[in-house]
């Protein structure tokens, strides 16, 4: 056990925490006090150009590797750039689900020229992803999906509909699992395309959340033509091509969850040390003490336990329990992080942005009901807890 | 960066995996449930033999000089057994407090009889106000005739009943003369009291944790020479709360190692038995708690590895650590070993089962050094909050 960085790593912290400090979008420390989430539709172009910022700087897609755009560092160098992030309270960037997921996916599986063309835009945030998974019949049993696929000469022809589809209305390319064949045992029968979300017969629509915001959509095919070199990871293996995203999506969109958890604890003290409740500062009320401190073992928890996981990964070793734990973790621990925000404002936590009286502009009301979606999106806590049990623990399927 | 135990450590973790498993069954813990000793001379002996008595002892003074992070190991080990014993009160309490407070003559005449299996010690610091800071020292050491009268009232003395030596923590005045405040870190001094020695009277208590057994200890009007002092006069809080930190992490790791094999016992069980035609792992109540177990169970052992290291390099973040560890672990211990029992049904109400055995010394642990409030409210502290 040695929790130290090595000098290079250590000259890699210093490399990154200065150039926060040069290049921290003005403005953007207060707002995000209280933003803990993805991306809310007035900031896509702010986010942007910070996330443009970011790959100029080659502080994105660190464990990527170099021929594809990517540094070739370890998983070590993406914490220490998550705890800096955390430090200077960074945004988060736009393409999330495409640095997240996407890129990752397609480096394990795509072809040479997939792997060439995809990944560097990924970066540079020129092409922009999201994820066709859900279907309105299909959420957490994925496998059930109905979505179409059929052959016709070179290309494959889809019809059908995805739902809850964050980003679907700036993305440029969707990751779609679409069904190849239906006459095979379900899980065999699809496959995962790279979809141009500007070809025709592509439709997408706007749903409002209960947050107000329209940050997801569904997405219509209605004969959508894609070419057959569009295919990632071979016909009718998308099953596996699909579970190695969501592989990923524990591991490195985990760093950029933690980030924003940790400035939301920030966020939430600074709030408290600022907020009375019965004539006396939140912060010296006994019971509120307990439960900020019991929010910031738990984040200390799940980084230290993502660590384990990052040395199991560096060993070679597939990731054990301890990333199973990770999304599980961080729900409970930020869904309770946005419940205290809202005890610690009081009869305040009512006011929404509009009211003067609201307490920071009424920023922790929206991260507040944006929380409630994180134990349904990328696998329901349910789920979560299915996997665990079954994949972890070795108990029998229902 | 390196999260993860070394090649070496593992061979110990199997070592005592493999010895505790012979040595230290259930039914050995089960007869030093009910012996008031806790223990035989030939288990004693055995552990001896292993060095783990004197594992982070330095050489110099007949330990192996291994670190924390290798005592994690071990700790995590004896707590899947609920290895009972004078172990903890006489490695991590007698024996680390005579190597942070004591001289080096004191230190060289007793580390390596406790190493060796010779020694039992404990420590005597907290009274019936149960406090874990300074403040909580109320007993006093007057000065008397080149030596040191003590008087006053020990509670939740570990072993003290089978100790050779306590080590009696007392007020003194701060050895210029004052006298030495009330609730101040100044003027708490250390001195060594063989347990036979006159006005010590040694109780031993009913506990509800019979694998671990607590004594109240009275000291009316002890004499002690002028030699018995451990450090300085006066100056003996510092290396107590050293000791605190690092006997707090030792138990956070046993307790670490207990709630894993109640895991285990609890999948394994989950595994067999069937109700309604399946085994009741395949139902989602019963499936979904224990992976809440498994959560729990792995952030507490993050949280304690980390803790160790933070205790091994003398880090400033150290006193957080510990303190993050020992709240985090005594819910998740409490709770997994509570989770254990419901998912067993009747059979895990019995006494014939061993779960009991865990949910309290799983409850014994969570008081000892510190609930989960007492530490949270200290986390509060340190994060300036």
């Amino acid at each position: 056990m040695n929790l130290r960085l090595t000098p290079e790593q250590e000259s890699f912290r210093d490399e990154v925490r200065a150039w926060l400090g040069r290049n921290m979008p003005r403005g953007w420390s207060a707002r995000l006090a209280a933003s803990s989430d993805i991306p809310r539709p007035e900031a896509y172009d702010l986010l942007r150009d910070w996330q443009r910022k970011l790959h100029a700087a080659g502080f994105i897609g660190l464990t990527w590797p170099k021929e594809y755009g990517g540094r070739g560092l370890t998983f070590v160098e993406e914490m220490v750039l998550a705890e800096e992030m955390a430090l200077a309270k960074a945004p988060p960037v736009l393409n999330i689900l495409g640095v997240g997921m996407a890129g990752p996916t397609i480096i394990a599986y795509g072809t040479e020229d997939q792997k060439k063309r995809y990944p560097p835009k990924i970066l540079s945030a020129d092409e922009i992803w999201c994820q066709g998974y859900s279907e309105p019949n299909a959420g957490s049993d994925l496998a059930s999906l109905q979505t179409r696929a059929v052959r016709d000469g070179d290309y494959y022809v889809i019809n059908g509909q995805k739902v809850w589809t964050s980003l679907a209305h700036v993305a440029d390319w969707m990751m779609l699992l679409a069904r190849t064949d239906p006459d095979v045992p379900r899980h065999k029968g699809i496959t995962y395309f790279l979809l141009d979300m500007h070809l025709p017969g592509v439709t997408v629509k706007p749903l409002r959340q209960l947050t107000g915001d329209a940050e997801f959509n569904e997405v219509f095919f209605d004969n959508v033509r894609v070419h057959e070199s569009q295919v990632l990871g071979g016909v009718n293996n998308g099953w596996a091509v699909g579970l190695t995203t969501l592989m990923y999506e524990r591991l490195a969109l985990g760093f950029g969850l933690q980030v924003r958890l940790r400035i939301a604890l920030a966020g939430l003290i600074e709030m408290a040390r600022r907020m009375e409740s019965a004539g006396r500062a939140v912060t010296r009320d006994p019971v509120m003490r307990q439960k900020i401190a019991q929010l910031w073992i738990d984040t200390e928890c799940l980084k230290l336990t993502g660590a384990r996981a990052i040395t199991r990964l560096l060993k070679g070793e597939l990731p054990g329990p301890e990333a199973s734990a990770g999304k599980m973790g961080w729900v409970d621990t930020h869904q309770r992080l946005q419940e205290l925000a809202m005890e610690i404002q009081g009869p305040y936590a009512q006011l929404m942005t509009g009211s003067e009286r609201a307490v920071e502009g009424g920023l922790w009301q929206h991260t507040f009901l944006r929380s409630r979606a994180n134990s349904i999106e990328g696998g329901t806590t349910e789920i979560q807890r299915n996997i665990i049990g079954e994949r972890v623990l070795g108990l029998p399927k229902g | 960066m390196d999260f993860g135990f070394s090649e070496e450590q593992e061979l110990l973790r199997a070592t005592a995996r493999k010895f505790f498993e012979n040595e230290c069954p259930s039914p050995f813990v089960r007869k030093m449930m009910e012996a008031a000793e806790g223990t035989t001379p030939e288990f004693w002996g055995k552990l001896a033999e292993q060095g783990w008595l004197g594992l982070i002892f330095p050489e110099a003074y007949g330990g192996v000089g291994l670190g924390f992070v290798d005592l994690v190991v071990l700790m995590e080990e004896m707590g899947r057994v609920v290895m009972p014993g004078p172990y903890f009160s006489t490695v991590l309490l007698g024996g680390l407090t005579l190597l942070e407070a004591g001289s080096e003559a004191q230190k060289k005449q007793w580390l390596p009889k406790i190493a060796a299996g010779e020694t039992r010690a404990t420590l005597a610091l907290t009274e019936p106000n149960v406090r874990w800071d300074a403040a909580g020292v109320t007993a006093t050491a007057a000065a008397a005739g080149g030596g040191f009268t003590l008087s006053g009232a020990k509670l939740f003395v570990p072993d003290a009943h089978v100790a050779d030596l306590l080590i009696v923590a007392a007020r003194s005045g701060s050895g210029a003369g004052g006298a030495g405040g009330t609730g101040s870190d100044d003027g708490v001094s250390l001195f060594l009291v063989p347990r036979g020695s006159p006005g010590v009277e040694v109780t031993l208590l009913p506990t509800m944790d019979q694998t671990r057994k607590l004594c109240e200890v009275k000291l009316v009007g002890v004499r002690v020479p002028a030699g018995a002092l451990l450090g300085d006069l006066g100056q003996g809080w510092p290396a107590l709360g050293r000791v605190l930190e690092r006997a707090t992490v030792a138990l956070c790791a046993e307790m670490c190692g207990g709630a894993q094999r109640v895991l285990e016992m609890t999948t394994e069980y989950a595994k067999i038995r069937v109700a309604f035609g399946k085994p009741i792992g395949a139902y989602q109540a019963v499936k979904h708690r224990a992976a809440d177990m498994l959560v729990e169970v792995e952030n507490a052992k993050s949280i304690t590895y980390y803790a160790a290291w933070e205790v091994d390099e003398n880090a400033p973040e150290a006193a957080l650590a510990v303190s993050m560890a020992k709240a985090y672990v005594s819910d998740a211990y409490r709770r997994v070993a509570g989770a254990g029992i419901q998912l067993h049904g009747g059979i895990g109400f019995t006494w014939e089962h061993d779960l009991h055995l865990y949910f309290k010394r799983a409850k014994s642990s969570e008081f000892t050094f510190g609930d989960a409030t007492h530490h949270r409210e200290r986390v509060a502290q340190l994060i300036n909050l």
